[in-house]
């Protein structure tokens, strides 16, 4: 920026002083105006949670037993604050699939379907290979698989955004029904395991092809692995020219266009990572809790991602806190359906509530004047 | 040979007419809304919270009309809460209807898990094949009520969009916001109200799935009908007419798998299942395009911006 013509700088900025002090000033004002991103999704989940309180109350059932419980249940203890972030590896992988689309202008909700397709293939892979390659093969193996299939499957979507106009978001999720079809297809027929009779499922992987847990800890590494993408795909977004290019064509498509850049190359390669995610997340699912390919896959992860990417306002750097608090919430279900007698759809009606709360709070950007730089506040 | 061919085109029309009547209301619903120039997401959530509302208060009042007419209002207030969180500005309803998707399943999942056990009183159907001495073409013609009115909420939308003052309001404000409010319409009042009566329609819609067919309350009762409405109104380009024919398609290809079945041949079963959504895919492929927005598209509808 530092070559750019002197005209094109605001009033504002030729006012401000020059050198450290400029330096810190203008550090304060970024402070200042993205504190306004933090503070409007902090208030939009207190407001969410003030009204769960008040349907629980309206039900005959405590608020603060439900705290408490979530508590207990997600974070109170070692044991369950690990269970927690064993919980949300799923989410930060899916909600990284929402969250990489969105920046170039996308709505993509078919992690889910990756997720499901990416560990099932992974399973199929899996069964070959069991007792002919050693696990240190297999596993990048299979993950790789995972990745590619669930990278096809949301790359579908967005070819088909960009070759034929078709709505992502729609596609998406009828994407998302057909994965989990073509799993129970191939999970009910060909691909079932006889001797297992209670449940559809693939052969298992058995303990050798298990992905183990990080060192000193009872989380596996799914949650290692989910950090480390979340990382690498906001350096990617944030300090490549690709992903300036991706920012560039979801603020302005026509823009992008004009400037002669490659946006379908940009929109199918977004897709590609944002499913190879989800996908990556069904093989920890398979390699790491499940040990098999059946429909406890499709057990959500991919819907909460969307809510987990939208309050992180899809930066792949706030993913994780966000994904471990759902996490929590996710993995405490079980405790308040056993001791407050709730249904299991609670956390899911928590979760809806705190999405429609957080989409309204997104008329409140700008209306706060404590967030506007000094300068911008007198005007209108 | 013939024969079997002959039991599945029947099961197919019998199929046709059941599976196509919740798309149906889903369908006119969200036509309504988006000729407004907004577009519900969040339908499947109401239809499935209008199949929920419907079979609990068939089942405690003993009336299923009354199931129905519940369901509508319960539609109608999904219905109603979408429209005015997007009047708000800044928020994009896309978005908002991903959420009410995700809050009306919980919702109904939440509050119906008392109703999956009990029996509720269904509707009954009209048995239109009383002429005929075929079993199967009997059970085939056994028409639900809400079909036909399915079809006459199409015609009387279709005249009103086209002839009254209101329609000419809908249209208007779908068309181009700037010039509704130089006329001195309230857009976002409008809007309100057409997703409001698009909730109502879609909530009727659920209401048609638990007390007629498939006919009980359980939670894999929808699974996309409700998205899939929403794609197939970008197929019948907006009318409500064409609706009814794109319900009657989408229905014919939900029921291939049942009709092969009741001639005995079960392979393929998820495959067929997964039917509707390759062909609402396929549809979308085939009628949209990169280069120009779809034809008799409202002007103000953020898909087409």
């Amino acid at each position: 920026m530092s070559d750019a013509p002197a005209t094109a700088k605001s009033a504002s900025d030729l006012t401000q002083p020059v050198g450290p002090e400029a330096a810190r000033s203008d550090w304060a004002l970024r402070l200042r105006v993205n504190s306004e991103y933090v503070a409007i999704p902090l208030l939009a989940i207190a407001i969410a949670a003030a009204l769960f309180a008040l349907f629980l109350l309206a039900i005959g059932k405590s608020p603060v037993d439900f705290v408490s419980y979530i508590w207990r249940g997600g974070f109170g203890t070692a044991f369950s604050f690990q269970n927690t972030l064993q919980r949300s590896a799923p989410l930060i992988l899916t909600a990284l699939a929402v969250a990489i689309p969105a920046r170039i202008g996308l709505i993509m909700i078919g992690g889910e379907g990756a997720l499901v397709l990416g560990g099932f293939a992974a399973a199929v892979l899996a069964i070959p290979m069991i007792g002919v390659l050693p696990p240190l093969v297999a596993l990048p193996l299979m993950a790789a698989m995972a990745m590619i299939v669930g990278g096809f499957w949301v790359g579908v979507a967005g070819f088909l955004r960009y070759a034929r106009g078709v709505n992502e978001t729609i596609s998406s999720l009828l994407l998302t029904y057909i994965g989990i079809a073509i799993m129970n297809f191939f999970v009910e027929g060909a691909l079932r395991d006889l001797s297992n009779p209670n449940k559809p499922s693939t052969r298992p992987l058995g303990d050798a092809y298990m992905v183990g847990k990080i060192p000193g800890t009872d989380v596996h590494w799914g949650f290692a692995f989910g950090i480390l993408l979340c990382i690498l795909l906001y350096l990617l977004l944030e300090r490549t020219t690709f992903g300036f290019a991706a920012r560039v064509t979801g603020g302005n498509y026509r823009a992008a266009l004009a400037q002669g850049l490659p946006v379908g190359k940009l929109i199918v390669a977004c897709s590609c990572i944002a499913g190879a995610c989800a996908g990556l997340a069904g093989f920890f699912e398979v390699a790491a809790i499940q040990g098999r390919a059946n429909a406890s896959l499709a057990a959500g992860y991919g819907f909460t991602g969307i809510l987990v990417s939208f309050l992180a306002r899809h930066n792949p750097l706030v993913i994780p806190p966000v994904a471990i608090l759902f996490g929590g919430i996710v993995a405490a279900g079980g405790l308040i359906q056993r001791r407050m007698g709730l249904p299991d759809a609670t956390v899911q009606v928590l979760e809806g509530l705190i999405f429609v709360v957080l989409l309204t709070s997104e008329t409140l950007y700008g209306r706060f004047s404590i967030f506007k730089p000094p300068a911008a506040r007198d005007r209108p | 040979m013939s024969d079997a061919i002959l039991t599945v085109l029947i099961a197919m029309l019998g199929g046709a007419i059941r599976v196509s009547t919740p798309f149906m209301f889903v369908a006119l619903g969200e036509c309504l809304t988006e000729k407004s120039g907004r577009v519900n997401l969040g339908l499947e959530g109401t239809l499935v919270m209008g199949a929920m509302v419907a079979y609990a208060a068939s089942y405690h009042t003993g009336s299923p009309w009354l199931g129905v007419l519940a369901a509508g209002v319960a539609g109608s207030a999904l219905g109603a809460m979408h429209g005015s969180i997007c009047g708000l500005p800044k928020v994009n309803d896309v978005a908002v209807g991903i959420a009410m998707m995700l809050f009306g399943v919980g919702l109904a999942f939440f509050f119906g898990k008392p109703y999956i056990q009990p029996t509720a009183p269904r509707l009954d159907s009209i048995p239109l094949g009383f002429w005929s001495d075929n079993v199967n073409l009997k059970s085939a013609l056994q028409v639900n009520p809400l079909f036909f009115v399915g079809i006459v909420v199409a015609l009387v939308l279709a005249w009103a969009l086209r002839n009254t003052r209101w329609g000419l309001v809908v249209r208007t404000v779908g068309d181009s916001a700037p010039a509704a409010r130089a006329m001195g319409i309230s857009v976002n009042l409008v809007r309100l109200l057409t997703t409001t009566v698009g909730g109502f329609l879609a909530g009727v819609g659920g209401a048609f799935l638990s007390l007629s067919y498939p006919g009980s309350w359980n939670q894999g009762l929808s699974s996309g009908q409700g998205l899939m409405a929403v794609a197939l109104v970008i197929f019948a380009r907006w009318s409500p007419v064409r609706c009814v024919y794109a319900a009657l398609l989408f229905g014919a290809a939900g029921a291939i798998g049942p009709s092969l079945q009741s001639i005995g041949v079960t392979q393929g079963y998820y495959f067929f299942n997964a039917a509707p959504y390759i062909l609402t895919l396929i549809i979308m492929i085939a009628t949209s395009s990169a280069t120009h927005s779809a034809r008799d598209m409202p002007g103000e509808l953020s898909m087409a911006k």
